[in-house]
Formats: structure tokens, sequence, C-alpha cells
């Protein structure tokens, strides 16, 4: 009998069904559970209330990244923060969960090291109490963010209950032209078609743009579905992700990994399988992007410019807009190049990788931050930061103006010292632009890495596009 | 956890769009390792002035609002991070219920495990609470889950759907870990045959 073609989340949520019943959610094996200081403390409570124990340790693993100070990382000068790492460290020893704690190389943001540990692998199920779980997808698995009750029922059962989400094709054709970032897709993707047009659906991401990404950027891309709305961003795997898995620690190896990539190759939805819902973009029209408001759809090419409040057709978004405005400290119409900027942030699990930095390092060569900006690079894993300092970014970054900081969720969220002022304006290469997200009262512009760089230098937002094409300056 | 079975109480009217748990509360609250004692850091930036001093044209701050415990807000309610701090912010402040004209998924979920009901309505029917929040001091609404629909006493009568299972889990207060541990043999079985032993 010939199967039904599907898609690929249809063949990772089939291989994990262990219970369904018509008209209740279905029960979903996890294959892997990352947890982080800030949302399980009261799920490890829970569990001890209750007298339950951890179902699966090994299939957990546990590292801090919210709480960690970039500056002088064993000095957590907060208490509340100190006490929220030292929760976890107890709560991993008790129920016997591997923990990258602040003394182990392994540290980072938890969806930087997941892949970086060879952790993540297609086709597996992902969960973690933390909405940027999306990025796992970029390899094929089907990883979506949890509230700590669900941290709770993971931790005791390994299982979830789930209502079966919805599939939609986002479909990426043409190729990205040179200058432009994943980063740049994702923005445009979202500001094109709101931030919450993916409600109840998980993306699979599919074209000749996507495919030419490379895992990191992928991972980019990924990393803010949950901004779209949606519940989880899928790309099938391909070479590209065999040849980032192999070797890696958590890998199969050998033999192993062998059959693992033949068992992943599978893992494409297949000729007739059909979405629920499909949309349309093409890469060669998009242009670096740069977010003006307090939510991540709020964003234009860098040569538009602050749109007028009226310019949009219902009365929710020109007040939303209004607000916005009055907020970031905005006028209507101005050019996005004319903004001027106090502080540059490069980090977080959407652009903290090793290749974001590489792009970073690239346009600072040979320049210098503006006198008028404090601009500062934080690598998203201890493994980054050591792979850099390898290759000599750090020396790039430091000789250009930037501050090297280490490995931490930083200003992504400012939940640790890393914070902005009331009024600062910070070009930020995160995923949120929320009102008091990086500080109260503090203005957000997202931007990939190298539009951040840019942006240090000239003190306002540019076109990196035009610094590309010509040739790097001259170092002294 | 509580049940929600027929909740009436006055509405708080928070006329935005996108309202994100970093707004609902606050990152530098999220560090407190219980889940009780948010309410008074719920929509900390709005409430208060740096100093501490309560801003008094925001909705909560003001008198006839005060002991609000049903939420009027627009689309995407509680878009964001995956913090469960925020209906646990809600619920410590006294808000039972939140009527919206949609919810982000995450939130919506994690409302559910706590007690709060997430009502969708249409933008007209929104619309309408709104214009009756401003107009009547005291405006109160009945959220009802058992019949599933939002009232006044001014003669208005909305239905809303909500997926029967949660509603079954919510009105008797249930804990879903009992119950997936009920198929327990399936999991080791699924375990066993993914060789996972
Ligand atoms: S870097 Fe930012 S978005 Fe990523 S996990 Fe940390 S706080 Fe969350």
């Amino acid at each position: 009998m010939m199967m039904k073609p599907r898609t690929l989340f249809e063949k990772i949520w089939d291989a994990h069904v262990i219970h369904e019943e018509a008209g209740k959610p279905s029960l979903l094996y996890i294959d892997l559970h990352l947890v982080h200081e800030v949302t399980s403390p009261q799920a490890f409570e829970g569990l001890r209330l209750a007298g339950r124990k951890v179902r699966r340790p090994e299939l957990t693993f546990a590292t801090m990244d919210h709480n960690v100070p970039t500056a002088d990382r064993f000095n957590v000068a907060d208490p509340i923060s100190r006490q929220q790492m030292e929760t976890l460290t107890q709560n991993c020893a008790e129920f016997g969960i591997p923990l990258a704690d602040l003394n182990s190389p392994d540290q980072g943001i938890v969806h930087v090291i997941g892949p970086e540990l060879g952790l993540t692998h297609p086709g597996k199920t992902i969960v973690c109490g933390d909405s940027h779980t999306s990025t796992h997808g970029a390899f094929g698995a089907l990883a979506f963010g949890i509230g700590t009750s669900e941290v709770e029922h993971v931790l005791a059962t390994q299982c979830l209950q789930q209502q079966k989400p919805k599939t939609l094709e986002v479909h990426i054709k043409g190729d990205l032209p040179s200058g432009t970032s994943a980063k740049d897709i994702i923005l445009a993707i979202i500001a094109k078609f709101g931030t919450d047009f993916a409600t109840g659906y998980v993306i699979e991401y599919t074209g000749d743009a996507i495919r030419q990404l490379t895992m990191e950027e992928r991972m980019t891309v990924c990393n803010m579905s949950i901004e779209a709305g949606a519940r989880a961003g899928l790309i099938a795997p391909d070479e590209t992700t065999f040849q980032y898995l192999k070797d890696r620690r958590y890998a199969p190896q050998g033999e192993d990994f062998l059959a693992a990539v033949e068992a992943w190759s599978q893992l494409v939805t297949d000729e007739g399988a059909t979405y629920d819902h499909r949309v349309e973009l093409d890469a060669s029209e998009v242009e670096p992007q740069v977010t003006w408001g307090t939510s991540p759809g709020m964003g234009t090419g860098i040569n538009g410019c602050v749109p007028h409040p009226e310019s949009f057709s219902t009365a929710d978004q020109q007040k939303a807009t209004r607000d916005a405005l009055a907020y970031m400290g905005l006028e209507a119409g101005t050019p996005m190049k004319d903004i001027k900027i106090d502080r540059v942030f490069i980090g977080s699990c959407t652009n903290g990788r090793l290749e974001d930095l590489r792009k970073a390092a690239k346009v600072a060569q040979g320049r210098r931050v503006s006198p008028t900006v404090h601009a500062m690079v934080v690598p998203g894993s201890q493994a980054v930061k050591l792979a850099a300092e390898q290759e000599g970014l750090d020396k790039i970054f430091v000789e250009a103006g930037f501050e090297w900081r280490e490995s931490g969720c930083s200003m992504c969220l400012a939940m640790n010292p890393d914070v902005l002022a009331p009024g600062e304006r910070c070009a930020s290469t995160s995923n949120r632009n929320f009102e008091g997200r990086q500080g109260r009262d503090s203005r957000t512009h997202l931007v990939s890495p190298e539009m951040a760089v840019a942006a240090a230098i000239a003190g306002h937002f540019v076109d990196v596009r035009e610094w590309l094409r010509e040739s790097a300056p001259v170092s002294n | 956890m509580q049940p929600f079975t027929v909740h009436t109480g006055t509405a708080a009217p928070v006329d935005r769009v996108n309202i994100d748990t970093d707004a609902i509360i606050p990152k530098q609250f999220l560090k407190r390792i219980e889940r009780s004692g948010f309410g008074q850091f719920l929509f900390y930036e709005w409430r208060f002035t740096p100093e501490g001093q309560p801003i008094e044209s925001f909705v909560l701050n003001q008198p006839r609002y005060k002991d609000s415990t049903v939420l009027l807000a627009r689309s995407n309610f509680g878009c964001g991070s995956s913090r469960e701090h925020a209906p646990w912010a809600l619920l410590d402040y006294g808000f039972r219920a939140i009527i919206a004209t949609s919810f982000a998924d995450i939130f919506y979920n994690n409302c559910f495990k706590n007690g709060v009901l997430p009502v969708v309505l249409s933008d007209e029917q929104v619309d309408e609470l709104f214009k009756r929040a401003a107009e009547y001091e005291n405006y109160q609404l009945t959220v009802d889950l058992e019949k599933k629909v939002v009232k006044d006493d001014h003669g208005l009568e909305y239905p809303f759907e909500v997926d029967d299972y949660r509603r079954f889990f919510l009105l008797n207060g249930l804990d879903d870990i009992g119950l997936t541990l009920q198929h327990e043999d399936q999991i080791a079985a699924y375990e066993a045959k993914r060789g996972l032993v």
C-alpha cells in the first residue's frame, strides 16, 4: 500500500505520538529537554512537592545563561541572580541532570550550546522553557518553547500533551543579495506578514534561498519563528546539516553516524504532501532591515523611512504605530539612515555564533567605533568565545573599540548587569525590541551583525552593502 | 490548580495590541524561585515610575478599576517569551479571565495550566466591551465557562469557543501530569521500542 505523502512536520509528529484519542491532545514523546535557570525552579519544586523523579535525566541537559554577568562572570553581584543559578545547580545535582555551569567550557546560551554539542539532531522532538527553542528547528527537529508547568510535566514523564498544530510553508525563492543576511530574511518575513501570521502553525522554510544558507544562518531564521507567532520553525536536513553534526560530541559516531544520516535523509516533505497554508518571499528583493518600533514586525529596509501612522489601514495598527513612535522617540518620515545610536549589542541566540562574529569582524576590521557609541560583542557560548579568540577576532573587535565579553544572554533581555539606560538607543542583533526589553525606557533597533557594526562605526544606521562593496580600509 | 467555573468581576480595559510578556512581567522580576508573589510586579513599567510612584493615567491605577479581575485587551495578547510568570502575575494580582481578539500560543496554553481563562471574542465584540467599560462605572462582566458565554448586567451576552478538553481540565482544576502517568505502560513500551532503556 502507498503511504500518504507527508510533510516533514507530520513525519516527526507521527514518530513521537504515544497515545491519541479523538477530541484530546496527543501524548508526544520528548527526545531532548533543555533547561535553564529562569524557567525551571518552580518545576523542580513541583516535582519535590509531588514526590516525583525526573524520568530521563540523560535526555535532559541544563545550562545557565540569562543571569550570567558577561564582564566578570564569577562575580555575581545580584544576590537573587546568584540564588537562581545556585538553585539550578542544586536541582541538577539532586535529580541527576547534566549541567554546563559557569565553570564548564560548554556553558553558553541554551540554544547555542545544544547544536554546538551535537545534542540537536534531525527528527528529534526538543523542548525548553524558552520561546526561542524554535532555533533547533534549523536541523529538522521539532523544537518548541514551553511554560514552566510543562517543564515539570516533561521532567516527570518525558512526554507532553500537545494539540497538533497546523502546517505553514514559508517559501523563500531567489538568491539573497550579497551584503544581506539570514537575519534580514527573517526580519523581512515578519515585517511583511506580521507578528501573528503563524500563530497555531509550525512553519517549514523551503526554497533556494534557504538551501543556500549555512547551518548557523538557518538557526538565525528558525530562532525568530516565534516572533511570527509560530509554534516552531523547521528546515529539512541536508548535506549542510550532516556536515555540521559530524564529529560533534553528542552526535552519533562512526557507523552509527552513517546509519543516522540515512535515516535523517528521509526527513523531507514528500512530493504531493500539502501544507495548511503557504506564503512566499523573494529573497532577491530583501535589503538590510532595521526595526523602528516596539514589535519585531515594525521594520523596514535601510533605505526606508519611519512610517506615518496613517499609512496603516486599521485603527489598531495606527494606534500601535503612534504608541511605538512615542516610545522610540522617533518622528514619522525620518530616514532610517538618519537615526543616531548610543549603544551596539552583538550577541544573543539569534546572532551570537562564530559565523556572526566573523561577519561582524570583517566589517569592523581596520575601522573605529564612533566616539559617541558604546559597543560590545558577547559570544553565545564559551566555545564560540574560544574559537573566535583562536582566529583573532577578539583583537579585531578590541582594536576597533568594541568591548569583548564572556558568554551569556547579556543585553538581549538585560536580566544581568548588561542593561541600557533610560532613553538609550541601541542597534541590537537580538530578537526582541519590546518596550523595556533591554532596560526600562530603552530603545532597541533589531539588525544583522554586519549592520550593527556599521552603525557602531558611523554612529547612525548605514547601508552596510556600500561598505562591503568597497575594499576594507587599510588598518594603521 | 484552582478550578474555573463562573466568574464575575470588574473589567479593566488595556487598549493595546501585542501586549507582550515582557510588559506583563518585566525580566528583573523573574528571579524569584517560587510561583507566588508576582502580582505586585504586574505591568510594572506601565504602573510605576522609575521611583516606584504609581502612574495615575494607567488603567489599573485608576480607582474605578482597582479591584478588577477581568482584563480586556486587543490582538496577540501574551506574545514573546514563554515565561509562565506572566499568567502567575496576572493571577496573583487577581485576574481570573482575559478577553482579547487573539492570544499568542504559549501564553494561551500557560493560562490553562494556572486557572486563568483566556477568552477569544471578535473585533466587534471586543470593541463593544471597551465601549461599555468606559461608559459604565464599575462595569462588571460574568465569564461563564460552563455555558461558554460572556455577559454583563445590561443585556449583553456573547458565546465563545473553547476546546472541550481544556475546558474540562479548567472546570475541574485537574493536574495533567497525573493523567499522563496513567499512560505509563505506553510510555515504557515506546521507550523500549526506540531502544531508550
Ligand atoms: S539570548 Fe535572548 S532570546 Fe536567546 S535565550 Fe537568551 S534571553 Fe532568550
